[in-house]
């Protein structure tokens, strides 16, 4: 067997340096990914496997057979997500499962209680109508002149909570903390900081145009007891919203719209008090119309430039407070730490003891094929540790028990690639190929059925993933994510290695190494011969 | 000729092995009863759901110090309805309620830590609405249904759809026999069985997928010889994927025994448990489905294309010769063992092959050697 010879078929497969080059380029990228200075580089985990709190809610149509659409889940997303980050919790996740009618929303939260995360997220947020007092624009005051040590905002600094102010009273305090407001900070338009409606408030709008000093509310959002978005009767101008208002809603509305209407318009540094109210909802302004006429009967039609979508938005606000949906509490699981951290420790002995048995066996049945394996189980597990780590910092990909459950069981069926080349491999030597032609021979037909037996699983964890809500999903994407590690490292770790491993000449002596016993039938003299219909395999390797 | 003989090269020679198709009457009658069991099971006991199926809520409390009696008391009394209480392994108490508002689920947990003598937060809670589980299983169900439509899809183009529909009964088999093994032992369903129990679908056809691929490969250009019948090229080609299977299933196994055992030990029920338990059969079920199902039924409906006809008949016309050396009237009457339907064991095992007369099936391997 002249070492000149070798097998190749295609010029790819004649390289497997070059293979496991890329392997390492992508392992090494992604361990960088992981282990990149600054973040946190550890695998995050899920409140089964640390403890605390989960709530799936169901968010159902307010009206009757009526569909939910994806921008109302958006927005019953984004408040649930301001009012846990307001209580100061870090961590804490707020993801949409599924869409429309089908969607589940699950609000995960370390260390808060059970009673308190489902008062969060099930509130109906504080609406109240409150006159204005002044308009400005939105950046906060700049620091120039004796306009006193501008006391600083008095919210913490993590910046994840609006900023509001409020006080007792129009006090010069109060003027300062307001002018210090920056709304142009989005987090300080996006609500979440319920306001005392007895206080005067000052805040931002929703879009960050510009900045309310408001006197306390005149109208609490229970007081509205119908709000729709119409087209006006007599066709004239765009979308209206139309309120109803209970008798102490009618009563508070007629008197301030009395004193209001006489008033000049608000404008950026105009007059105060001018002539506006303020919707405050959970904290932030969600539209400050003017009084064109006192209202008395209770009945009240706020007109602006309103697309369908932007009347729609309102009038749900209105009607319901902050949630354009109903949220039913559908499941509340919370898991103490002390159990949290039981069953990660009974999911990585599991797993540990189950790889250990595999490595046994491998080592057993394949011997020094089965170190090749071993070593590829190695690399897989290494690549799902860093794809964790990075999928954390990325996609917010959390591990779950069940995902611990998903990455175990795909242990074997990563072996199973393995398994599935070696035994090719054994075939291969049963027909009288040389061991080096062999772990080419046996790789063309393994890749064609393990591309297809991967694609089956890949297509389980897919559509797991897409039609599953909590537990299930995170089992299918460790699933899915571990399939596609699968093949990577079959394709670019184990086929060249067990190449390289085949063609040395001592692995052709000992052949019983490989585990691969031959039958006497396929003698030596064979290595390096080629057979005569396979003329592709005579090429000399450069 | 040489005997060196492990099992893997005897199977690989078709000097020994299980004949899969050819008796495929014993093995359908096998799964039949155990279909017909299972569907009875279903009928008459039902299956044992979990609270994430009919709503209700679960207390978990571990390291307890109370009776089972005392924590039943503690939350009949405080939901009205009877409770019912497990003492699971760990010495986790297991106290399971009909459905419960949150705020009276957070005064029971508070109660059940002062009967038993725990931290409240100590205790590990699960709340779920009554309709919730309707919900998750039609989901379930959707995700079943998409994707056997995707995998026959897939199926039909990457084989045919012969074997997409051998490969379908095989996972109808599978889906029966394991929801029939629930029904019969009473395990409780829940959405982590419901976890394990799709991916085993996964799983048992990607083990069809394996064993079809082995078949495709070994029986292409078969009609172009007329030695071997389609069923016995079939039969050879799953005896010859034998060894993997058996290996694989080992693989995939260990560490599913490992989280049963570990889960079983240190836990007592939980998600890995139910999820463990739910794979291990499943895959047990799937590759003898694989083995024993698919790959008959695909050769049976393999056997009624005209092609595949033809060649089985000229196969047999071929072996009635009367000039033939013995050693192929031998492997003739392992052919016949095949196709009729008659079982005998002796003819498949016995039958001595030589190197000559595996050149059929030699000749598609090194030809699929060239692209």
């Amino acid at each position: 067997m002249p070492p000149a010879t070798r097998s190749s078929r295609t010029g790819s497969q004649t390289h497997p340096g070059r293979l496991l080059l890329i392997m390492a380029l992508i392992t090494a990228a992604l361990a960088a990914w992981a282990f990149w200075p600054g973040q946190d580089n550890v695998v995050r985990l899920g409140l089964d496997l640390r403890g605390g709190t989960q709530v799936i809610l169901q968010p159902k149509a307010v009206q009757e057979g009526a569909s939910i659409t994806d921008d109302q889940l958006a927005q019953t997303v984004a408040i649930i997500r301001q009012r846990v980050d307001g209580v100061g919790v870090a961590e804490a996740e707020v993801t949409v499962q599924g869409s429309g009618d089908g969607a589940a929303i699950v609000v995960s939260v370390p260390d808060v209680s059970q009673e308190r995360l489902v008062e969060l997220v099930g509130r109906t947020a504080l609406l109240d109508f409150r006159p204005v007092w002044t308009i400005e624009g939105p950046a906060p005051a700049t620091l120039d002149d004796t306009a006193a040590p501008a006391p600083a905002p008095s919210t913490d600094d993590t910046a994840t909570t609006a900023q509001i102010v409020q006080a007792a009273d129009n006090t010069p305090e109060f003027q300062a903390e307001v002018a210090a407001l920056d709304c142009l900070n989005p987090v300080n338009q996006s609500g979440g900081s319920p306001d005392d409606p007895e206080l005067w408030l000052g805040t931002c709008d929703t879009n960050g145009a510009a900045k309310y000093s408001l006197q306390p509310a005149f109208i609490q959002g229970t007081n509205v007891t119908d709000a729709v978005a119409q087209l006006p009767q007599q066709g004239v101008g765009g979308w209206v919203v139309s309120l109803t208002f209970d008798s102490e809603g009618a009563r508070s509305l007629a008197e301030a719209s009395q004193e209001l209407y006489s008033l000049p318009d608000c404008t950026p540094g105009g007059a105060s008090p001018c002539n506006a109210f303020a919707i405050v909802l959970d904290g932030v302004v969600v539209s400050a119309p003017r009084f064109n006429e006192p209202i008395i009967g209770g009945q009240a039609q706020i007109e602006g430039d309103f697309t369908a979508q932007e009347a729609q938005d309102l009038a749900n606000v209105l009607s319901y407070g902050a949630l354009p949906v109903n949220l039913e509490v559908v499941e509340v699981t919370s898991v103490s730490p002390t159990v949290g951290s039981d069953q990660l420790r009974a999911g990585l002995i599991a797993g540990a003891v189950g790889a250990a048995l595999i490595v046994l066996f491998l080592l057993l049945y394949y011997r020094v094929l089965g170190i090749v394996a071993v070593a590829s189980l190695v690399v897989a597990g290494g690549l799902a540790y860093f794809s964790f780590i990075a999928l954390g910092k990325t996609v917010g990909f959390t591990l779950t028990l069940a995902g611990v459950a998903g990455a175990i069981v795909s242990i074997g069926i990563t072996a199973d690639s393995f398994i599935i080349y070696y035994e090719r491999i054994r075939d291969s030597l049963r027909e009288g190929k040389s061991m080096r032609q062999s772990a080419e021979i046996g790789w063309t037909a393994t890749r064609r059925t393990i591309l297809a037996a991967d694609f089956v699983t890949l297509l389980a964890a897919i559509v797991l993933y897409i039609v599953s809500v909590g537990n299930v999903r995170g089992f299918a994407f460790t699933l899915g994510l571990i399939t596609l590690i699968d093949l990577l490292v079959a394709f670019l770790f184990t086929y060249p290695l067990t190449v390289l491993v085949c063609r040395s000449s001592w692995m052709q002596r000992t052949s019983w190494l490989t585990g691969l016993r031959r039958t006497d039938r396929s003698g030596a003299r064979k290595d390096g011969e080629v057979l005569d219909d396979e003329p592709t395999k005579a090429g000399v390797e450069s | 000729m040489s005997r060196s003989s492990s099992l893997g090269d005897r199977l690989y020679r078709g000097e020994t092995g299980i004949d899969f198709v050819g008796r495929r009457r014993t093995w359908f009658i096998i799964s039949g009863v155990l279909v017909l069991i299972s569907l009875a099971a279903l009928g008459f006991r039902g299956l044992n759901l979990g609270i994430e199926f009919q709503g209700g809520a679960v207390f978990s409390v571990p390291n307890a110090t109370c009776s089972i009696e005392s924590a039943r008391d503690v939350a009949s009394q405080a939901t009205g309805a009877e409770a019912i209480v497990t003492e699971t392994g760990a010495g986790i108490v297991r106290v399971q309620t009909p459905p419960v508002e949150p705020a009276q689920s957070q005064e029971i947990t508070r109660l059940l830590a002062d009967a038993c003598g725990v931290p409240a937060g100590d205790i590990t809670v699960q709340v779920v609405g009554p309709t919730w589980g309707a919900e998750i299983t039609s989901k379930g169900i959707q995700a079943l249904l998409v994707f056997l439509v995707l995998v026959t899809l897939f199926l039909a183009i990457y084989f045919e759809w012969r074997f997409a529909v051998a490969a379908l009964i095989a996972l109808a088999h599978d889906i029966i026999l394991t929801v029939g093994i629930y029904a019969v032992t009473g395990l409780q369903v829940t959405p982590a069985t419901l976890i394990g129990f799709l991916t085993i679908l996964g799983y048992s056809l990607y083990d069809t997928v394996v064993v079809f691929d082995k078949v495709k490969e070994d029986t292409k250009g078969i009609t172009a010889q007329s030695v071997m019948t389609y069923g016995e090229a079939a039969n050879r080609a799953v005896n010859q994927v034998l060894v993997r299977s058996i290996n694989t299933t080992i693989t995939s196994l260990l560490p599913v025994l490992a989280i049963i055992v570990v889960g079983a030990g240190l836990l007592g029920a939980g998600t890995l448990l139910d999820l463990a338990v739910a794979l291990a059969v499943g895959m047990f079920v799937g590759v003898y489905s694989s083995l024993f199902i698919a790959t008959p039924v695909a050769v049976m409906l393999k056997t009624r294309q005209p092609d595949i006809k033809a060649l089985d008949k000229r196969v047999m016309a071929r072996r009635g010769g009367s000039g033939r050396r013995a050693a192929e009237s031998q492997e003739a009457a392992a052919a016949a063992v095949g196709l009729v339907e008659v079982p005998s064991e002796g003819g498949g095992a016995s039958a001595a092959s030589t190197g000559e007369r595996q050149q059929p099936k030699r000749q598609p391997r090194s030809k699929r050697g060239k692209k």
